[in-house]
């Protein structure tokens, strides 16, 4: 019964011997990408499509370091141990110089666990958990999105301008909503020390029962609301809110809910007058990130999503990485990580040496209605280093080294 | 008050989609035996197809005409899959149908990608539906009290169905005893379509019901499995109006759960569903299990016996073979071949159960994740020393399985198989809703092994050694009077019991060993990964042991672990690809139609086929 195994090993040894890669493996620099591209399709594919851009974009211009950059895609189907031997083929197998990916925080936290213990460079694209840089933070994991901290902050600055007191929340009841909630109020308090929390809603993430929620949100009368449901639980919230009059007369602070991968399904249902994180890519057509967003609907006929431009910049990053380290050894690249400079669509980030995160912003506004579609208006590009604590906070969030 | 009205007429709403699709479920369940894992499918099915109909059709008679049409649609879907993946499998031992269904659940979902695309669709509002009542000044939308008055009426035409027609005459006596309806010559085979194509039909309109309420995503057909089973069990498998009781109880406690206990909803619903089985162990309406329906399905079982000469050559080979991985293999092999190892292990540990003894678990993921966050925990709060923990986690998960056995084993057949699947599923959303003590979903990391252990090639010895230990432990126990007793209670309680077999002790003993080798499995796990997460305790994770137990052949010794390395190997293989879902389902139920055995008991066949006679004899 285990000759099975053995001969599949032995299979995949003598297969991986005869193919004709093996020989090119010196011929490009390969990057192990781990993502949720089946669980989280709506997401994974926009932001597979950004990487790839930038990647046809530099090896049309001679590549890294006179090689051309190579992604490999991997499948690990939104489960973290799945995504820690795929690391470990990556790594030992494909021959990938570093790894990047996962947009599920759990996902990324596995990885960079895995990436700390064996000194691989990770750098995680897309997961917001704070945990990952700080509490679980190590000197190999780099994250480059800013995070839901750094999210919460700006909303909060804004809900604190906004003169509401009597503040109502609605969050997933899982990690990723426990810390939007725990960093809004945090920030909130520091700025408004009399506002008031009268209610907390956590729904189940994806099993949200949105008629319930909007009785048990309107019960306890809040002047403001500060939403973190997402995908198909804002479509319900906003749908049942709707209905029930939850919205009138109050002020609605929504994480994320100003992305298109969010806002865009709702139509024109999608809510007016929330302040709201978000892309508003069609009010781009200046500078670099005109140039992505135009560059993006030439090369396929569609337009940018977040996830398109966190790709995007996390191809760019790590091929600045490269360019700065000189050479593809892990140690090198992860000393040309700490305070790399890079500029993207979004202006210069840095990646701070205190705790790997990058500087990355995003953009704040209200949402409208405009022919039909949801869209962000007034907004503003709020950059990220202003919301993120000073080396010295940092030094006791993280383990020491 | 007025709060009170309102709370319970949103619940009856909700409770319409739900009712829907869970009858169908136990209809389907009442008649053929089957468990459908793909029901939750069928209702994604009845989404997307409902949402695609509604941007042909307009106006307030193409909403509606596309919500029939959806479930016609379906139903159809359902003729079609009862008719090329099932009929082809009821004569296979009891529940490998469920593997079946999985395939389906693949590649339902491939397809559904590829149709549909990957963006959640927002459902459209029914016309002229649009706004609310007040109801005693609360805002109750229309469409709520709509639906909160159809589902009565649909209750009741099936209910006129099964208790007034002659269809119904036949489907209830069908669900009494199949042998009988086919002696009285009535085609089985087109009354099994039906059910299942009204089934499935059932579960489209439910998902298409609901469209003015949510929409069609990627991920409604695993988020209602769970609700949907619990449905079906609470109100008693194959009964209607204990459906509708317990879809209405489960939605209305489910609005006030998220008014008063914000933060454990998730819990809620399988408390409840453990203590109506604990006072009711056959749901409300349910009845019992007609004795002798389980296990005698498909040709009687061979007795076992200990390995022959020849076999044990190969074995031993391929055993060395195998240790002798790190002079050939890569990092990478080793990496891969310690995985497959662990997850051998779990499912050896499932098959012990399910195969020896016929205890049919559903949530075998309890103890493999339970041993796994036994070990983290202790590691990361006690900073217990690694090899302390790794000892301590599989007695933690035995104790646990000893625990759940104890209450799980009144009952028999399904329900006691849904109630292993309660346990679970309270233990994962336990783990998952308590953050401060697991991290939630966010998990524990850095649950590194020890130094000296750290290097891959030592771990996959050490792996190595306890997994293969672990799977020759389990054949032996199989072979010794406690495995014969566990048989005998198995085959025939009444007969064991007269002999002096204490059946229960028996079981309940084999559920702890099961448990605390499923434990060892996890312990591993968690060390060779360096973190846990919730995933690894979810309905998915047991239902990947059950699959690979079925694919593997219940009814052979090594069932659970050629199935564990075939299924791993595979996946392996096929997520390089961009459509492996769609091939990795194609490609489960190919080998569950040319292999009902299951491929160990296949493969036994063929060797026995191909071996002359008088050798035969001789061994």
């Amino acid at each position: 019964m285990y000759r099975k195994t053995f001969l599949k090993a032995l299979a995949a040894s003598a297969a991986l011997a005869l193919s004709p890669l093996a020989g090119f493996a010196q011929d490009t620099i390969k990057i192990g990408e781990i993502n949720h591209y089946k669980r989280l399709a709506a997401f994974a594919g926009p932001y597979k499509q950004g990487i790839e851009l930038y990647v046809e974009e530099i090896n049309a211009a001679g590549g890294v370091l006179g090689k051309p950059l190579e992604f490999i895609f991997r499948d690990d189907q939104g489960e973290p141990g799945e995504a820690i031997k795929i690391a470990e083929e990556l790594m030992t197998r494909e021959g990938a110089v570093m790894l990047t990916g996962s947009i599920l925080s759990n996902v990324g936290l596995a990885i960079s666990s895995f990436a700390g213990e064996k000194g691989y460079v990770y750098l995680a694209s897309e997961p917001l958990a704070d945990s990952l840089v700080w509490a679980a933070g190590n000197k190999y994991t780099f994250r480059l999105r800013s995070s839901t901290h750094m999210q919460a902050s700006m909303l909060a600055e804004a809900a604190a301008e906004s003169g509401a007191k009597k503040f109502a929340t609605i969050a997933p009841n899982y990690a990723y909503g426990k810390d939007a909630v725990a960093a809004f109020k945090a920030a909130l308090l520091e700025l408004v020390p009399d506002a008031e929390f009268v209610a907390e809603q956590w729904p189940a993430v994806f099993k949200i029962d949105a008629g319930a929620e909007v009785q048990a949100l309107e019960r306890a009368k809040p002047d403001a609301i500060y939403n973190v449901t997402f995908g198909p639980d804002l479509a319900k919230f906003v749908r049942e809110g709707g209905d029930r009059g939850l919205f009138e007369g109050r002020k609605v602070f929504g994480l994320l809910s100003g992305e298109p991968e969010y806002i865009d399904p709702l139509g024109d249902e999608a809510p007016e007058g929330w302040t709201v994180t978000g892309y508003p890519w069609y009010d781009l057509d200046e500078g670099a990130a005109g140039e992505f967003v135009t560059a993006y609907q030439e090369r396929y006929d569609d337009y940018p999503r977040l996830g398109s431009l966190v790709g995007y910049m996390t191809a760019q990053t790590i091929a600045a990485a490269l360019e700065k380290a000189g050479s593809t050894e892990t140690e090198a690249i992860r000393m040309a990580f700490e305070g790399l400079d890079v500029a993207t669509p979004m202006g210069d980030i840095t990646f701070r040496e205190a705790d790997n995160q990058s500087t990355m912003g995003a953009y704040v506004g209200t949402t409208a209605l405009q022919d039909g579609k949801g869209v962000m208006v007034d907004w503003s590009y709020k950059y990220g280093g202003d919301y993120l604590p000073s080396p010295e906070e940092v030094a006791k969030l993280r383990p020491a080294e | 008050m007025e709060f009170f009205v309102a709370q319970i007429l949103t619940g009856l709403a909700n409770a319409s989609s739900l009712f829907l699709v869970a009858c169908g479920l136990s209809l389907i369940f009442g008649v053929t035996r089957i468990v459908n894992f793909a029901h939750g499918s069928l209702y994604m099915l009845g989404a997307y197809v409902g949402y695609s109909l509604m941007q042909v059709l307009p106006g307030a008679v193409g909403f509606w005409g596309a919500i029939v049409l959806a479930g016609v649609a379906v139903g159809l879907i359902g003729v079609v899959i009862e008719m090329l993946v099932l009929r082809p499998v009821y004569r296979a031992p009891e529940l490998f149908q469920l593997v079946a269904t999985f395939g389906v659940i693949l590649v339902v979902q491939d397809l559904t990608l590829m149709i549909w695309g990957p963006e959640d669709l927002l459902g459209p509002r029914a016309p002229g539906l649009r706004g609310v009542f007040r109801i005693m000044g609360e805002p109750i939308p229309k469409y709520d009290i709509v639906l909160l008055l159809i589902t009565p009426f649909i209750a009741l035409g099936l209910w006129y169905l099964i208790t007034r027609t002659r269809v119904g005459v036949l489907v209830r006596a069908a669900t009494q005893d199949r042998e009988m309806v086919g002696a009285l010559g009535v085609n089985q085979a087109w009354l099994f379509t039906g059910v299942f194509a009204l089934g499935s039909a059932l579960a489209g309109l439910g998902g298409a019901l609901q469209l003015p309420k949510g929409g069609a995503d990627l991920l409604m057909d695993f988020n209602i499995l769970a609700p949907v089973f619990v449905v079906v069990v609470i109100g008693g498998m194959g009964s209607l109006p204990g459906a509708y009781l317990a879809a209405v109880i489960i939605s209305v406690l489910n609005v006030f759960g998220v008014t008063y206990l914000p933060q454990s909803t998730l819990v809620l619903m399988f408390i409840v569903m453990i203590i109506v089985l604990m006072i009711r162990p056959y749901g409300l309406f349910g009845r019992e299990e007609v004795a002798g329906e389980h296990g005698q399905v498909g040709e009687p079982e061979r007795p076992i016996k200990p390995a022959g000469g020849r076999t044990r050559i190969i074995v031993a080979v391929g055993l060395a073979i195998l240790a002798l991985l790190p002079l050939y293999g890569s990092g990478f092999a080793q990496v891969l071949a310690t995985d497959i190892l662990i997850f051998c292990l779990f499912a050896a540990s499932l098959h012990f159960l399910l195969g020896l003894g016929g205890l049919v678990s559903f949530g075998h993921a309890a103890y493999y994740g339970g041993g796994a966050y036994a070990a983290a925990l202790l590691v990361h709060h006690f900073d217990t020393r690694m090899e302390l923990a790794f000892m301590l986690a599989p007695l933690c998960a035995g104790i646990a399985a000893l625990a759940i056995g104890w209450v799980c084993l009144r009952l028999t057949g399904v329900y006691f198989a849904m109630l292993t699947l309660a346990f679970a599923q309270l233990l994962w959303s336990l783990v998952f809703q308590w953050g401060d003590v697991t991290g939630g979903d966010d998990g524990l990391v850095n649950i590194w092994p020890a130094a000296w252990l750290n290097d891959t090639t030592v771990f996959f010895y050490f792996s190595l050694i306890f997994t293969v230990g672990g799977i020759l432990l389990l054949r032996h126990v199989a072979h010794s009077p406690f495995g014969y007793a566990l048989r005998a209670a198995r085959d025939s309680q009444r007969q064991a019991e007269a002999t002096g077999i204490h059946t229960r002790r028996v079981q309940l003993i084999a559920f702890g060993f099961a448990g605390l080798m499923g434990g060892l499995a996890g312990a591993l796990f968690v060390f060779s990964k360096g973190s846990v997460f919730p995933n690894e305790l979810e309905i998915a994770r047991s239902f990947d042991a059950l699959i690979v137990v079925f694919l593997g052949g219940v009814k052979t010794l090594a069932g659970g672990v050629v199935g564990a390395a075939f299924f791993k190997g595979l996946e392996d293989v096929l997520t390089r690809f961009e459509y492996w879902r769609l091939v990795m389902g194609l490609l489960i139920i190919f080998v569950v139609i040319v292999a009902p055995q299951g491929i160990a008991g296949t493969g036994r066949r063929l060797m026995r086929r191909l071996t002359p006679a008088p050798e035969r004899q001789r061994s």
